[in-house]
């Protein structure tokens, strides 16, 4: 459902200059630790050594076993989570050149986990997502904002059931190892998708606001692709 | 002149008459809502019913309090002892059952991963991690105890009623904030 991503299209993933140079020097820093990672961290996190000189990793190859995307939300005023087990993402994510960074993330909505059988039936139906029609929730970056340290903003649109609407999503990237995570959250309206329609419009029910979680984990690109 | 007849204290009369009510709601609210398919109401009707649970187990836990304090009003000296004994025990099973039930309630809600917000105010704690295979099993227990419930109940409301008509003694009046000797 969305996500990290960034494609500094038009000038519109502008950079404040002081964060664009602690990102520089924190880049540096992961460049390091990223050649140690390289030298075999595993039996199956071997990567080729980068060649001296070049720019640091990007980070492209989103490990889906690995990477999660749930959402949370109130019914009855009663805290319920699900997820999803079936979703797709391709991004480019370099922490020295952000205003490249894109992303695009389909979720198939088909593959909801609420945790009830019922429920999961009864979404995928036309009240609610109406997947027979619109089987795939997707996002696609427009741009992406470094917020200081390891902080960022993912811009673009989030399309589900025929809608398009502007999303925000703030996230952390952090590496670890041969990896990137992206982490972050953001909020969204479900009755501005027409998600849950009819009598399920009741937002004493089920509350509008939905918390869309995302844990993308992604290795860096093979270099020169 | 006959003696006057000694009743239960106010409090300990509205805490069994309400608990009585509640149970006379949520029982069959229970067994109702478990046969709609999911809809808003389904719900609300769920919520509703884990309120009231909520509720029961506190007033149980109200009386009993009430019973360490107060020692109840003597059943009439007509009753057979056996009789007396029985109605102990029975008591005591329903007293159980008032507590265990809407534990287990609690319990399947944790193991179910729909935890209780009671009044959609105070989130309990969950009793247990979210386990599918538990909850349902907890679901058929909370049936079952429910419907052991309805018999001891069943039983308790026609001894009552036996001893008001029948007997004509004072079992039932003790219970009651009104009424007098027929």
């Amino acid at each position: 459902m969305s996500s990290s991503d960034f494609r500094a299209s038009n000038g519109r993933g502008r950079v404040d200059k002081r964060s664009a140079s602690a990102t520089r020097v924190k880049a540096d820093a992961l460049r390091l630790s990223t050649l140690r990672g390289f030298i075999c961290a595993g039996s199956v996190l071997c990567f080729p050594l980068l060649p001296a000189g070049s720019h640091a990793a990007e980070f492209g190859e989103v490990q889906t076993g690995k990477s999660a995307i749930t959402f949370a939300y109130k019914q009855m005023n009663v805290p319920m989570e699900g997820k999803f087990n079936r979703f797709s993402a391709r991004l480019a994510f370099d922490p020295e050149k952000i205003r490249a960074a894109h992303a695009r993330i389909e979720v198939e909505l088909a593959s909801i986990d609420t945790g009830f059988s019922e429920s999961d039936d009864e979404v995928g139906g036309k009240l609610w997502f109406n997947t027979k029609a619109f089987p795939v929730a997707q996002f696609v970056s427009s741009g992406v904002k470094a917020l200081g340290g390891n902080r960022y903003e993912a811009l673009g649109k989030l399309s589900i059931k025929g809608r398009s609407l502007d999303v925000s999503a703030p996230f952390t990237f952090r590496q670890e190892g041969a990896v990137a995570v992206f982490e972050g959250t953001f909020h969204l309206k479900r009755l501005d998708y027409g998600i849950g329609e009819g009598i399920w419009s009741d937002l004493a029910t089920v509350a509008n606001e939905v918390q869309i979680r995302f844990h993308i984990v992604a290795a860096a690109a093979t270099p020169g692709k | 002149m006959t003696p006057a007849i000694i009743r239960y204290t106010a409090t300990a009369i509205a805490l069994h008459w309400v608990t009585a009510l509640l149970l006379i709601v949520t029982f069959p609210l229970g067994v109702y809502m478990h046969g709609l398919a999911l809809s808003p109401f389904k719900l609300q009707l769920v919520s509703y019913h884990k309120w009231i649970g909520v509720t029961v187990l506190l007033l149980t836990v109200a009386r009993l309090a009430w019973r360490v304090k107060h020692v109840p009003p003597p059943l009439p000296e007509t009753v057979p002892l056996w009789q007396q004994r029985a109605a102990q025990g029975l008591h005591l099973l329903l007293f159980v059952l008032l507590l265990v039930i809407p534990v287990s309630g609690w319990l399947m809600s944790s193991a179910k991963g729909v935890p209780v917000v009671y009044l959609g105010l105070v989130q309990l704690p969950d009793l247990v991690g979210k386990d599918k295979a538990l909850g349902d099993t907890l679901q058929e227990v909370h049936e079952a105890l429910n419907f052991g419930l309805l018999a001891l109940a069943g039983m308790h409301v026609a001894a009552a009623l036996k001893h008001h008509f029948l007997d004509k003694d004072t079992t039932l009046l003790r219970m009651l904030p009104f009424g007098s000797r027929r």
